[in-house]
């Protein structure tokens, strides 16, 4: 499939009706979301035939781009019960097969790193301190192969330092900056439309001997 | 859901040792039919807690599965047909996912487990 073509069936996706601040809502656009998943797939062979789950899934457009691009298992965890009944329509109006879980990620209950790669565009930690390390630990104990995750550009010391020192990465890389427009779609937002830079990033897990913990 | 996913997932209530495998409680299983990926299979099949995989797939309706196999098993299309279908194919659509520890029911409704815990439960 073509870049141009998975972004403009990601562009007919239905998106949050009304986003809830408090979970950090925003949807992940077209544009980032299908130049993620083609990263993943054509440059690394993160995607087709794999086990892909998509953390914080919202709307399922990560999901959608991963079931897309030919992975063959795809599970989308979200906290918000509005936001899976979208993401299961999604991939209905899509047929495709997603397999979608009501948990907070931080709570998630696995069993090992049996799943291949996690993509996720986790809450940035803007209104909660700390929730996209988070979504970064339980990723990174349960994908075996890769982590692709979006965060600020701000905070990228950080997050290189926290994942290779106190979570299960074995390398931590930026693959690009990328602009990623935020809406007004809260009363709080000032501005009609706020650019932030966010880093497409690459972890590549730590894989612990045997199956299962 | 798919067994598949049914074989990673795991209940993480606090004060459990062992949450897998969840007990699967069934009022109504679907049939989406995917085309077999053979590679796939094989590469999924030392990944999968075998006994919980069999158990599962008898409590929603699927016999054809063998309690002992080896890697051997993945030569045969006979096998790989039938590790497909249980693992891809059968849906748990209605019914609940039951803590193996504390008989804590997880509702599963419309293909959708709902693992939120309560406070005093994290």
């Amino acid at each position: 499939m073509k870049l141009k073509q998975l972004e403009g069936l990601l562009g007919g996706l239905q998106q949050f009706s009304n986003a809830k601040v408090e979970l950090e809502q925003y949807p992940t656009g077209p544009h980032i979301a299908s130049r993620m998943l083609f990263t993943a797939e054509n440059s690394f062979g993160d995607i087709s035939s794999k086990v892909v789950a998509d953390f914080g899934c919202g709307c399922g457009t990560l999901g959608a781009a991963a079931a897309l691009l030919g992975a063959e298992h795809v599970i989308g965890i979200d906290i918000d019960s509005q936001s899976l009944e979208i993401a299961s329509l999604n991939a209905e109006d899509l047929e495709l097969d997603i397999n979608l879980i009501q948990c907070d990620v931080k709570n998630l209950g696995w069993r090992g790193q049996t799943v291949d790669t996690v993509v996720m565009n986790p809450p940035f930690g803007t209104r909660k301190k700390g929730a996209d390390m988070e979504f970064l630990s339980v990723a990174l104990k349960i994908a075996s192969q890769a982590v692709y995750s979006l965060h600020k550009t701000s905070t990228r010391d950080h997050i290189k330092r926290a994942a290779l020192r106190d979570f299960n990465a074995s390398s931590a890389e930026v693959l690009c900056e990328l602009r990623f427009d935020v809406p007004q779609l809260y009363k709080f937002h000032k501005k009609k439309e706020v650019d932030i830079a966010v880093d497409l990033w690459r972890f590549v897990p730590k894989v612990n001997q045997g199956k299962g913990d | 859901m798919r067994l598949l996913t049914h074989n990673m997932l795991s209940s993480n209530i606090k004060g459990v040792s062992n949450g897998f495998p969840l007990r699967i409680e069934v009022e109504k299983v679907v049939e989406k039919q995917v085309d077999l990926n053979a590679d796939f299979l094989r590469n999924m099949f030392p990944k999968i807690e075998w006994k919980a995989f069999v158990d599962a797939a008898k409590t929603i309706g699927y016999a054809e599965l063998l309690e002992e196999v080896d890697s051997f098993a993945l030569e045969s299309e006979e096998f790989l047909n039938k590790f497909h279908h249980a693992l891809l194919e059968l849906h748990l659509e209605e019914g609940a996912l039951v803590c193996p520890e504390t008989g804590r029911r997880f509702p599963v409704s419309k293909g959708i487990p709902n693992m939120l815990l309560h406070e005093d439960e994290v």
